[in-house]
């Protein structure tokens, strides 16, 4: 059983592979939120073995769509007075604009001023995205 | 259709009625001469590329049409670092069509989104190089008279050759009965997502061998490309390698009558040049008919035909 640790309102990110709890932290930009943030990592899990988590407090109306595009398999809690309101899986945005960045030196975005880095979702099962410019594969960090 | 940035930016429909259109040109060529009177297209290339931009020049000049351009970066307003987007703000307003060639991948759709004149990528780094595939397809078409029912050999590098890769996509995308054979060294076989995605995920058959002589017979078409020294970890499996995938009057032999031998060019040895005579040698022809694929696509993004 999920242990939320006394957190009465807030989100617990579950079962992101095991490593990748900063580069979320990160991504989210919970640094320039004053909430309290747990970062968890090499959870024992059932079914990974070890896994990160995330615990926000007192932060509910944060976009997480980015979620997908890191870690599809990570879990979503929303805790309202110590209770799990909703437990869901992040959604896969069909483009995401300006926040992951395409690794190909030979791309057009390592050079071009003003161009803001944009996926598009190329396979929903895999949760596959893809450059719109040079077309690379996004490589998660982790898994 | 209002720029052409991926060969897979055109339906079937779309090349179909490119490739006849690029027939009709051919055929008659005066019906064409001034059809773009007081047109200009603009050829921005911040690499050279002798060959493809001379191609576009020489079609826009078969229609009636003016050019202006630069051909390397370093005499292009890119040496002084202005953006994609800003050189393609200011050509707009100087052409009516700009065909564009950047070391950069997606450099041409950066600037489709920033133009207002049709955008046509005449090749991006590794990445795509549409009117190449137009250039093939065309030459399938018209010397065999169709683009269904082949067996098509590619010979060489398929790692790092997009022309095979892009050729590759759509004849498996839009032609039936089409069977790919890859001939390549381990070191420079197909990519796994072609095979896995493109082809088996279709049910289309390919497969793959080492050497030219195992295949060669089977073959409608065989589609030569360069092996690069370097792109081999050492200099003995290149030495050890290469002359199997260099085609000579001996491996053509085997071919059928009829087979067509074609390259994107520029060749360096891996046709011999005794092979030129052959009648099945097409490569020629193929740099021909790109010009003439080339004027049915300006036509076409210029709303004229
Ligand atoms: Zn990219």
């Amino acid at each position: 059983m999920l242990n939320i640790g006394g957190l009465q309102d807030g989100i617990v990110l579950d079962h992101i592979v095991c490593g990748g709890a900063m580069a979320i932290y990160s991504y989210l930009e919970l640094d320039k939120y004053d909430c309290t943030v747990a970062i968890i990592k090499n959870a024992k899990s059932k079914k990974m073995g070890t896994k990160d988590m995330l615990k926000i407090d007192g932060l509910a109306d944060i976009n997480l769509d980015v979620l997908g595009v890191l870690d599809p398999n990570i879990t979503i809690d929303v805790i309202k007075n110590g209770v799990i309101i909703e437990k869901r899986k992040p959604l896969l945005p069909k483009e995401v604009t300006g926040i992951i960045k395409c690794q190909n030196p030979r791309c057009i975005t390592s050079i071009e001023q003003g161009i803001k880095h944009k996926f598009k979702l190329v396979n929903e099962t895999t949760g596959l995205y893809r450059c719109v410019y040079c077309e690379q594969a996004f490589k998660r960090r982790h898994g | 259709m209002k720029h052409l940035i991926s060969p897979l930016d055109l339906n079937k429909t779309e090349i179909d009625e490119l490739i006849a259109i690029g027939n009709k040109m051919y055929e008659n060529p005066k019906d064409y001469s001034s059809i773009c009177q007081g047109k200009k297209i603009a050829t921005l290339f911040y690499e050279p590329s002798t060959r493809t931009r001379l191609s576009f020049e020489a079609a826009m000049l078969n229609l009636g049409g003016n050019v202006l351009g630069f051909s390397s970066a370093d005499s292009s307003s890119a040496a002084k670092g202005e953006s994609v987007a800003d050189t393609i703000r200011v050509i707009s307003a100087y052409a009516d069509i700009a065909a564009m060639r950047h070391p950069k991948e997606g450099a041409p759709m950066v600037a489709s989104q920033h133009s207002s004149i049709p955008i046509i990528n005449a090749g991006d780094g590794g990445h795509n190089h549409p009117t190449q595939t137009l250039t093939d397809l065309f030459t399938i078409k018209r010397l065999k008279g169709r683009l269904d029912n082949l067996t098509i050999g590619f010979c060489g590098d398929l790692k790092f050759g997009r022309t095979v890769h892009s050729l590759v996509q759509t004849l498996a995308r839009y032609y039936t009965n089409i069977k790919f054979v890859f001939i390549s060294p381990e070191e420079l076989t197909i990519p796994s997502y072609l095979k896995k995605e493109v082809l088996e995920d279709n049910n289309i058959p390919f497969c793959e061998v080492r050497l030219l002589d195992d295949a060669i017979a089977d073959l409608d078409i065989l589609y030569m490309t360069r092996v690069q020294r370097e792109r081999f970890f050492n200099e003995e499996d290149y030495v050890r390698l290469k002359d199997f995938y260099i085609l000579t009057n001996a491996k053509l032999k085997s071919a059928k009558e009829d087979m067509l031998i074609m390259h994107p060019l520029p060749r360096v040895n891996e046709i011999a040049t005794e092979v030129d005579e052959d009648p099945r040698a097409v490569y020629f022809k193929q740099a021909e008919l790109g010009v003439y694929i080339r004027m049915a696509l300006i036509c076409r993004l210029l709303g004229l035909l």
